[in-house]
Parts: structure tokens; C-alpha cells; sequence
């Protein structure tokens, strides 16, 4: 079983990978549409990547509203 | 399709669709790669019909108000109709918005009732405050919770049912029918008060140029509340015999995977999805070998030409198959509104043969004012007006360039609890929209930007300055006003607005990268959509009344004295 440190690193490194962007970069407490520069639709694929990556399917709402990379890694932690 | 002429409601007329198409599909239901339910007219009104008597039979009476918040799926379709039955008045709230957003909502609305989700109702329970302040709000009825959810004083909604035949009680034209909210949940939310009289006779416009019938497949993903999707993939659809899919999550991949499972044939999107599908279909085409491209390219052409009177869907599906097919092969047309989309986006899916019906409208106008008729396509306007409007353009300039006014029995009947608003809103008779627009030689209307201090997202959101400026409070600066840059700076453009902050600090202090941060911690806050892109700095007091508020438009005629190329200072 994952910790959510490790839940949360393995987020990181996805979107990092996923956005082109430079590994150890992105911090938890980032707003990752902010830093990412995405929208809501690049959200959602990032979404479906993560749950392919983790095995698991988050609902749309369970990341109404989240926007930083912590809350998201804690949602998908509590699916593991 | 019924004949709308001869009703007086919204329920009276979904009451006969239901059963002259009792056994049509009206619903149809997926999750991911699976559907959850499929559902005729019949079995919606034998779903919906319980749900109307629970409600005759307990708290509910002629003239309440039941809100909706909802993500789009046929328990919302099923409860509005319940609701409508009963004689209610429909007040759909946005899903989106944050807890406290929507009990200022429900407050506002007068609601008795509430109607939702479980992880909408999970969040909106736990905002306490909020639910104090709205105690109009008797009875919450909350969908798919778990067997041991601790619903906290609501009721499930599945085991809401009344038994016997619920009353159908008579609405007329000129009564209430939804309570909609066009944007807003600062000092003034603006709730537009549309009478069923606004839907009929919106309907008939609607339809007369885009048919539904049995059979026609209407893919819902702009979400019920907005003024859109509430006609056009529910109400229009729903007297025709029509079928509305729904989709209860909205991933790109499983959005496109819908369109060739149930054969879409028309979907409205906003701008923002709409232009994320022509990048995807762009880069697909892109992709391919230098001499496949050609020919590509060469067959979008001679679509191109022989499309240009007017769309052939039958000779475009067959010329650009591995476009079509992906789409389901039945698609008519796309619908796309809530905010202006760009020309050569419109263009890209023309030539692909696939007519994208652009128009304009606001909550306030009962949805389209204008469209496009596709007799010929244009996509440097937003069509001309639908049957029924009255459209002018009010003191034009010079080159004919005025705000544009409409008047037409689509149009709100007010603000709920407004009546300065709306007398602002409405001058004798007419919708002033605050938007800027010319009519060219053939009667196709032009936009040109926003007289108002506000903004439109590509995602289809009203936003007021005024509304988000609570986050800035404490600002340790003199003062501070928010605004919509095209505002200040009229740019001419409905594409790429952007909010500012204004500031003007204390005396000695300078825009140091400390109070950058801070205003970029704050502005992390608010839902990506109504961020501020940039600060203005201003040196002197903001003009103020009597009573010590801000002047916008006096402090909007100072800030437009500044070059905006210098004095926007990005975040």
C-alpha cells in the first residue's frame, strides 16, 4: 500500500511527464492549473491518465473544485 | 412534434409528450464505457409520477420553488418534471459552484425545496453556515446515497413516492416557470424570472430551424441548469419524442466514444470543447503522410466548394468518411453557445462538413437571439434573428456599431427582487444585452465587445468583477476595484477577456514581488475561471459617492487615460 507521500510524488511525476515539464518542478501545494497552464478539459485527461496509472476510476465529482496537486493525490488515495 | 400554440405550460406540454411518445426512448444513460439505464417516455413519467404526488402530498404547493443542483443526468429531467407538474416553479442552480455559492443561491431563490446529488449534498451539508442562512429550504431530497450515508435531515430521493396518481395542476403563460441564474452571487445575484410563455415560444423558434423528432439523438453535456441545455436537451427534445443521452462523467475520451456508440445527431458544446476538438482533429490530420494529407486536404477543398450554398450532410459524410465516422456518422449539427467562438473555428468544422450552428443569446433573452441558419453558412457573424425577435441596435456610431437591443416574448419578465436591475436590464420592452453589434447588408448580426463591466469565458461563464472581489479584501494596499480589461479598454474583440485588479497603494509603497505573491495567493482561490490576469497601478484616490463607494465607471474613465500596453502589469 502506497503512502499518500508516495501517492502524492507519483501525481507529480505523471503530470510533469504528461505536460513536458521539468521533473521536480512541480511541488504538492502547487495549483496545477496555474502552474501546468491548463484548462479544465486538460484536466480531465490528466484524470484518466492518473486513474489508468493508479487502477482505480475518480469520479468527475470527486475533484469538483480541487485544483492543487495534494488534495488531488489525497482523493485518489482514498480510492487505493 | 406537439403544437406549442395550444398550450399554456411547460408541464401541460411535457404532460401529452409523454404519452403520444410513450414508447419512443427519451433517455438514455452512461457511465464510462457503460450504460446505467435507458428509459422510454412511459417509464419516465412512471418515475416521475411518484415523485410528483410526494411532493402534492407534503410540503409542496402551487407556485413553490424546487431548486435543482445536479450534474446532468435523468433524475434531473425526472424532478424538473415532477416538479412542473405539481405547478412548481424551477430554480436550476449551477453544480459547479462552490457550497456557499449555492446556499446564497437557494436563500436568494425562496426554494422550499432542494433536489441533488449525495457528493453535492455531502459538500453542502458540511458548509453549516450557509445552510442557516437559507431556511426557506424545508425539504433536501438527495440522490444515489449510500445504503449508510448520514444524510443529515434530507430524504433519498429514490424512496420519496407518493402512491395514486399525482394532480396535474394548470400553469398559465404569463406565471413563473424557472428562476435562472444568469450570473452572480455577490451583492446582486441576478435571477432571471422566465415565464413559460419565454419557452414556448422559444421552442417553436428554435425548432423551426433545427428539427427534433423520434429518432434524433441530442447529446447533453452542457450542463441542464444553463438556459442551453434546458431547451435544447430537454425541453425541445422531449416534445418531439426525441432522445437525450447523458454521460455521468465527462472525459474527453468517453465523450468521443458516446458520439459513435448512440449516433449523435446534435450536441451543444461552448467554445472552449468546441476548439479542443478541432486541436484534436487538427493534430490527427497533421499526423498524416505527406501525400495522404494532400489528398486530404484536396477532398476538404472540393467539400468546401461544394458545400458553400448551403450544407450537404449526406455528400460530406461520404466525401470525408474518417471524419464522419468517429462522430457516429449522423451528426448534424453542433450547437455552440454561451460564449462567442472564434470565425476560424466555426470555418474548420464547415469545410469538414460538419455545420456548426453559432449564434448569440442570453439567459435574459430566453436563450438564442440569433442564429445561424446555414442558408448560406457565415462565420463571421452570429446569424440573424430567430422568428419572433425584434433586434436593433441602439445610437450606432458612425460605422453602425450600437448596443444591441431586443424585444420578443422570450424575454424575462425581470429580476427576482430587482427592480432596479431590471428596469436597467429592460427599457420599455427592450433587452438592452450591454453587448456591441452592427447588422450587415443581408440582416447577419456582428458582435464587437461588451459595453458592460463584465466578462464571458470560453467556458460559457458570466463573470462581474464585483462578485470576487471579496478575496482581495484586506489587501494591504489603499484600495482596490476589480474590472473586465475590455471594459477600460474597449479591444472591439467578444475573444481573450481578461479581469484586473486595480490598485492604488499607500503613499511610499511600491508594487513589491511580496504583494505580487500575495495577490497571486489570493487569486489561487478563486475558481480558475474568474482569476485576474493582471494589476493596474493607479496613483491617486478612486473616485467615490457620499457614501464612500467606489465610482466604477468614473474610475473605468481615469484608468482608460492609461496605456494599456504599459500599465497592465501581468500576474
Amino acid at each position: 500500500m502506497r503512502t499518500l507521500e508516495q501517492t502524492t510524488q507519483e501525481v507529480l511525476d505523471l503530470a510533469s511527464k504528461h505536460f513536458n515539464v521539468p521533473a521536480g518542478s512541480l511541488a504538492p501545494e502547487d495549483d496545477f492549473f496555474k502552474k501546468l497552464g491548463i484548462d479544465s478539459l486538460q484536466t480531465l485527461e490528466m484524470l484518466s491518465r492518473l486513474e489508468n496509472h493508479f487502477g482505480i476510476e475518480l469520479p468527475d465529482y470527486e475533484v469538483q473544485g480541487v485544483s492543487d496537486f495534494r488534495t488531488l493525490a489525497s482523493r485518489i488515495q482514498s480510492r487505493l | 412534434m406537439l403544437d406549442l400554440s395550444q398550450y399554456q405550460s411547460i408541464g401541460a406540454a411535457l404532460k401529452d409528450a409523454l404519452e403520444q411518445f410513450s414508447e419512443e426512448v427519451c433517455l438514455i444513460e452512461a457511465d464510462r464505457e457503460r450504460e446505467k439505464d435507458r428509459l422510454t417516455y412511459r417509464d419516465f413519467k412512471d418515475r416521475a409520477q411518484p415523485l410528483a404526488k410526494a411532493l402534492q402530498d407534503t410540503v409542496f404547493a402551487p407556485g413553490d420553488r424546487a431548486s435543482i443542483i445536479m450534474t446532468n443526468q435523468s433524475k434531473w429531467l425526472i424532478s424538473a418534471y415532477a416538479a412542473f407538474h405539481a405547478g412548481g416553479v424551477l430554480v436550476p442552480l449551477d453544480y459547479k459552484l462552490t457550497p456557499d455559492e449555492q446556499w446564497q443561491l437557494l436563500k436568494h431563490s425562496g426554494a422550499r425545496v432542494l433536489i441533488t446529488e449525495y457528493p453535492i449534498w455531502r459538500q453542502l451539508s458540511a458548509a453549516a453556515a450557509g445552510r442557516s442562512m437559507a431556511p426557506n429550504v424545508g425539504t433536501v431530497l438527495v440522490t444515489e446515497a449510500p445504503a449508510s450515508a448520514d444524510l443529515g435531515g434530507a430524504q433519498r430521493w429514490e424512496e420519496f413516492r407518493g402512491n395514486g396518481e399525482p394532480t396535474f395542476v394548470p400553469r398559465t403563460r404569463q406565471e413563473l416557470a424557472c428562476i435562472v441564474y444568469s450570473s452572480g452571487t455577490g451583492g446582486r445575484p441576478k435571477g432571471c424570472m422566465m415565464t413559460h410563455e419565454n419557452y414556448l415560444e422559444q421552442c417553436v423558434a428554435l425548432t423551426s430551424i433545427y428539427p427534433f423528432a423520434p429518432g434524433v439523438r441530442y447529446l447533453s453535456i452542457l450542463p441542464t441548469n444553463h438556459a442551453i441545455d434546458f431547451m435544447v436537451g430537454f425541453f425541445g427534445p422531449f416534445i418531439c419524442g426525441a432522445t437525450v443521452v447523458h454521460l455521468r462523467t465527462l472525459r474527453p475520451e468517453y465523450v468521443r466514444e458516446a458520439f459513435a456508440k448512440y449516433k449523435i445527431t446534435y450536441v451543444s458544446l461552448v467554445p472552449l470543447v468546441l476548439k479542443n476538438l478541432q486541436k484534436g482533429l487538427q493534430a490527427r490530420f497533421d499526423e498524416l503522410p505527406s501525400g495522404k494529407r494532400k489528398v486530404f486536404s484536396a477532398i476538404v477543398a472540393v467539400n468546401k466548394a461544394l458545400t458553400k450554398s448551403r450544407p450537404r450532410l449526406g455528400l460530406s459524410r461520404r466525401l470525408l468518411k474518417q471524419v464522419h465516422e468517429p462522430f457516429g456518422g449522423e451528426l448534424r449539427t453542433i450547437i455552440v453557445g454561451g460564449a462567442f467562438t472564434e470565425p476560424q473555428t466555426l470555418q474548420f468544422f464547415y469545410d469538414l462538413g460538419i455545420p456548426v450552428a453559432n449564434g448569440y443569446g442570453l439567459t435574459e433573452a430566453g436563450t438564442a437571439i440569433t442564429v445561424n441558419d446555414l442558408k448560406p453558412f457565415r462565420a463571421d457573424t452570429v446569424g440573424k434573428p430567430l422568428p419572433g425577435m425584434e433586434v436593433r441596435v441602439v445610437s450606432p456610431t458612425a460605422d453602425g456599431i450600437g448596443e444591441v437591443s431586443v424585444r420578443s416574448k422570450t424575454i424575462m419578465s425581470g429580476y427576482l427582487n430587482e427592480p432596479e436591475l431590471t428596469a436597467e436590464a429592460i427599457v420599455d420592452g427592450w433587452l438592452m444585452t450591454g453587448d456591441l453589434g452592427r447588422f450587415d447588408a443581408v440582416g447577419h448580426l456582428q458582435l464587437f465587445g461588451r459595453k458592460k463591466n463584465m466578462i464571458v469565458t470560453e467556458e460559457g461563464k458570466n463573470i462581474y468583477p464585483e462578485d470576487i472581489e471579496a478575496v482581495f479584501e484586506s489587501l494591504p494596499v489603499k484600495e482596490f476595484c476589480v474590472f473586465a480589461a475590455n471594459y477600460i479598454w474597449p479591444q472591439r474583440s467578444m475573444v481573450g477577456e481578461q479581469l484586473l485588479l486595480a490598485l492604488h497603494l499607500e503613499p511610499g509603497q511600491t508594487y513589491t514581488d511580496e504583494l505580487r505573491r500575495d495577490i497571486s495567493v489570493r487569486n489561487s482561490k478563486l475558481l480558475n475561471y474568474k482569476r485576474i490576469h493582471g494589476v493596474v497601478l493607479f496613483e491617486e484616490d478612486f473616485p467615490r459617492t457620499a457614501s464612500l463607494k467606489i465610482k466604477r465607471n468614473a474610475l473605468a474613465e481615469q484608468l482608460a487615460k492609461l496605456d494599456r500596453a504599459t500599465a497592465f502589469l501581468p500576474l
